[in-house]
């Protein structure tokens, strides 16, 4: 390992074969980018045959995944890093594991107190046996309407689906089976969408300020990476008690389903006030129109020396043995 | 020295208190200063997914690149030196906006092939046949002007329609192209609502995405609706020479010069890489063609037109050509080979040359949906959607044989027909079916493959 932590060796990994590849890139040029004007010694690269054995030969001081979906989400290419022993920014295998899934995510904030809208998940094979009609018929019964369909796992909003009458449901479901075998039918909550990130430069886990998103419709893959569609809002237009709230609810997310040094949580406050929480991700997209780095200049913090105290923070903890990152297949871990 | 993160954090949990309430971004500036033209320029999911189409895990039956394995690189790295060495000068300067005249000599003498007389002084050298198709455009189309163009169309020329405005109707097409009837249908009906359709946008030959070519029976047919009717005919001609099982057609062309505006390109029988493409073009229209380009681009690049010349004067250009007719040919048969094998309750367009086969999804499965679980099993293709001005196209998706080895090809109808059972599994078990797509479908560059 290089012994100068003022010019951290670092290794981004962006693409994959997920269906958010594109997006992945995106966010790790923009990180490569923001590092090296900082002197780290940034590499990019791609998951791919190649990449054991460059890592290998780079030895680098760390490893930063931005993978986003599948692989590079769900905690596999994760698990792969920590078997070859390297250093590696942000949450562990297991953890990731959790928070990808998100009826899993839902569930363990479900328990720690944490407000999320009342779900079902169900996979296709359900469907198949028991009958498609009738399963709808109960989901509409149960849940009521307006409900959102969307694959268990995934991100980028691909494949989800606002659904406000039940005659638009039976498309929904095959447009998100079309990304994922296992669908999640939730009650929508109308209210103030949000993106709270945390972070943990070295002293705990803290909120950025919230964003707001006003979209002239769902919040999907066009409103994500066309700007214009969307307005946002950074800080929140919310008052100093409830930005407090959200905050407080996306830190308590982040410990609750052990995550480390980055993540983002999406909520909705409802009309009421409560902050409902929707998703969690572990590797938040970091592109031009990203949310995360949004809130991070909100903050008054520039990117390049943020991402910086990240990265800093983690090769710290690494060295002084109280890394939370990514060590949950060792005994030191809290994830 | 290690930077520091700048603000403070007296307040765990808090950001610093200059936060003050937001105002609201929709992160461009420029937003409300992008021409209209510009609507249908967006991200999209689709271009997302054929992102992923590059990686070499995926078969890629999506692009439209030539597989160009079979170019003699020592002898074109040879060519290419003896130009720089000889006439580097000129080779490196700007040039003509007609282009090269020698090589619009030798263009004629590709053209002979498909019955086209012409005279030098015709024809216009463009950077790909593409420019040529933006500049036809740009001299005739007004917004809201019609170009009636065959059902479905080449992608890249929808794009280009759509960049100027112009109102695309469509004309169908059986297995011997446009339906001269439906046609003259189609123009009539425009004309008692007083549209003005200002040119007829065809593919004759190894239609692309239809794989169809125009019957030589129709070609008069097609001309004389065109001719009554006060109608340009744009007849784009990348594939021509590309024929597996017999000679060119006589170019539309070549059976009337002054109601014809041809579009030729080296990309498909030669490289794609030199972006050397013509236009030719009746007198008035060439001298308006010229200008534009001009305004565009000056000249185009005389490296390339260089090269091309040489390569046209020095190699054995037409058994390149016949090489590319055999490969192609071969991986079209494990093409229908495999469709024939996999998926039998589709149904698909045998092409006689060319890139594409044009297939037909069972009934009620919606290609666009589809398109991420295909990506999922690892193969890509273009929604037909992406053909059409109006979103029709949701029940076909374009193949495309010209790349990948015929191994892949195989494993790749292999492992799109899981996704055409799994995807006809899940419409059968929702009840819904493929409708009319209100997107604007973009397809990949062409290299994506």
């Amino acid at each position: 390992m290089n012994p100068t932590p003022s010019a951290p060796r670092i290794v981004v990994l962006a693409g994959g074969l997920s269906h958010e590849r594109d997006v992945s890139l995106r966010s790790g040029r923009r990180v490569a980018e923001a590092l090296r004007s900082t002197g780290a010694e940034v590499t990019v690269h791609d998951v791919d045959a190649d990449l054991v054995p460059v890592l290998t030969e780079l030895a680098p001081d760390l490893v930063w995944p931005l993978l986003h979906g599948a692989s590079g989400e769900d905690g596999s290419v994760r698990d792969v890093l920590a078997l070859l022993g390297l250093r590696v920014l942000g949450t562990g295998p297991r953890a990731s594991r959790v928070a990808w899934s998100k009826p899993i995510a839902k569930t363990v904030a479900g328990r720690a107190g944490i407000a999320t809208p009342e779900f079902v998940t169900l996979p296709q094979s359900l469907f198949r046996e028991l009958g498609a009609a009738r399963i709808l018929d109960a989901v509409v019964r149960r849940l009521g309407l307006p409900l959102v369909v969307k694959p268990s796992r995934g991100g980028s909003a691909l494949g989800m689906t606002l659904v406000t009458s039940s005659d638009q449901l039976p498309r929904a479901m095959v447009e998100c089976f079309s990304y994922s075998d296992t669908a999640l039918i939730e009650r929508a909550v109308i209210g103030t969408e949000l993106a709270v990130s945390v972070l943990d430069t070295g002293d705990g886990p803290f909120a950025l300020p919230a964003v707001e998103i006003v979209t002239d419709g769902p919040y999907d893959y066009d409103a994500r990476y066309n700007p214009g569609r969307t307005e946002y809002f950074a800080p929140a237009r919310l008052s100093d008690e409830l930005a407090e709230r959200v905050g407080a609810v996306a830190v308590a997310a982040h410990q609750a389903l052990g995550l480390a040094r980055i993540s983002r949580t999406d909520l909705i406050v409802d009309a009421d006030g409560t902050p409902w929480f929707l998703e969690v991700n572990v590797a938040p997209g970091m592109t031009e129109t990203s949310l995360l780095p949004q809130a991070a200049e909100a903050a008054g913090f520039g990117l390049g020396p943020l991402y910086r105290s990240l990265v800093d923070a983690a090769i710290a903890a690494y060295d002084n043995g109280t890394a939370t990152d990514h060590l949950d297949t060792r005994v030191t871990t809290d994830a | 020295m290690t930077p520091s993160p700048v603000p403070d954090r007296e307040t765990p949990g808090r950001p610093p208190s200059s936060a003050a309430a937001g105002t609201g971004t929709r992160l461009d500036q420029w937003l409300g200063s992008y021409a209209d033209r510009t609507h249908g320029m967006r991200a999209s999911e689709i271009r997302a997914l054929f992102a992923v189409a590059n990686r070499p895990e995926v078969v890629s039956l999506a692009g439209g690149m030539p597989f160009l394995d079979g170019l003699p690189l020592d002898v074109l790295s040879e060519m290419t030196a003896r130009v720089v060495a000889t006439r580097g000068l000129t080779a490196l300067q700007y040039g003509s906006g007609q282009g090269d005249e020698t090589l619009r000599e030798q263009i004629l003498e590709v053209m002979r092939l498909e019955g086209i007389d012409a005279h030098p002084d015709d024809v216009v050298v463009t950077t790909g046949s593409q420019q040529a198709l933006d500049l036809v455009t740009r001299i005739f189309i007004n917004p809201g002007d019609v170009v009636v163009a065959e059902a479905p169309s080449y992608v890249g020329a929808l794009g280009v329609f759509r960049a100027y405005q112009a109102d695309v109707v469509h004309t169908p097409i059986d297995e011997h192209g446009l339906i001269p009837a439906a046609l003259e249908e189609t123009l009539v009906r425009l004309e008692a609502v007083g549209r003005r359709v200002k040119f007829l946008y065809t593919v004759p030959n190894f239609h692309n995405p239809a794989g169809v070519s125009l019957s030589a029976e129709r070609r008069p047919q097609v001309l004389d609706i065109a001719r009554r009717h006060g109608v340009l005919v744009l007849e784009d001609n990348p594939y021509g020479l590309l024929g597996f099982d017999s000679e060119p057609l006589t170019a539309m062309r070549g059976l009337d010069d002054e109601g014809v505006l041809y579009l030729g390109s080296f990309s498909k029988t030669f490289a794609p890489g030199y972006r050397v493409g013509w236009v030719v073009a009746p007198h008035a229209v060439r001298e308006k063609l010229v200008l534009a380009s001009e305004s565009a681009i000056l000249c185009p690049s005389n490296a390339s037109q260089l090269a091309i010349s040489a390569y046209l004067s020095t190699c054995d250009w037409r058994g390149q050509i016949k090489k590319y007719r055999e490969m192609y040919r071969e991986r079209r048969d494990a093409m229908v080979g495999a469709l024939a094998e996999h998926l039998p309750d589709c149904s698909w367009t045998v092409p006689d040359g060319g890139f594409y086969t044009w297939v037909k999804l069972p009934d009620g499965l919606d290609a666009k949906e589809m398109l991420p679980r295909a990506v999922t099993a690892r193969v890509a293709y273009v929604p037909g959607t992406a053909f059409y001005y109006d979103g029709q196209g949701a029940d076909h998706m374009r193949l495309s044989f010209c790349y990948p080895t015929p191994e892949r090809i195989r494993e790749g109808v292999r492992r799109l027909a899981t996704v055409v059972a799994g995807e006809s599994e899940l419409v059968e078990l929702f009840g819904t079916a493929a409708g009319a797509s209100d997107d604007v479908v973009q397809s990949p560059g062409p290299d994506v493959a």
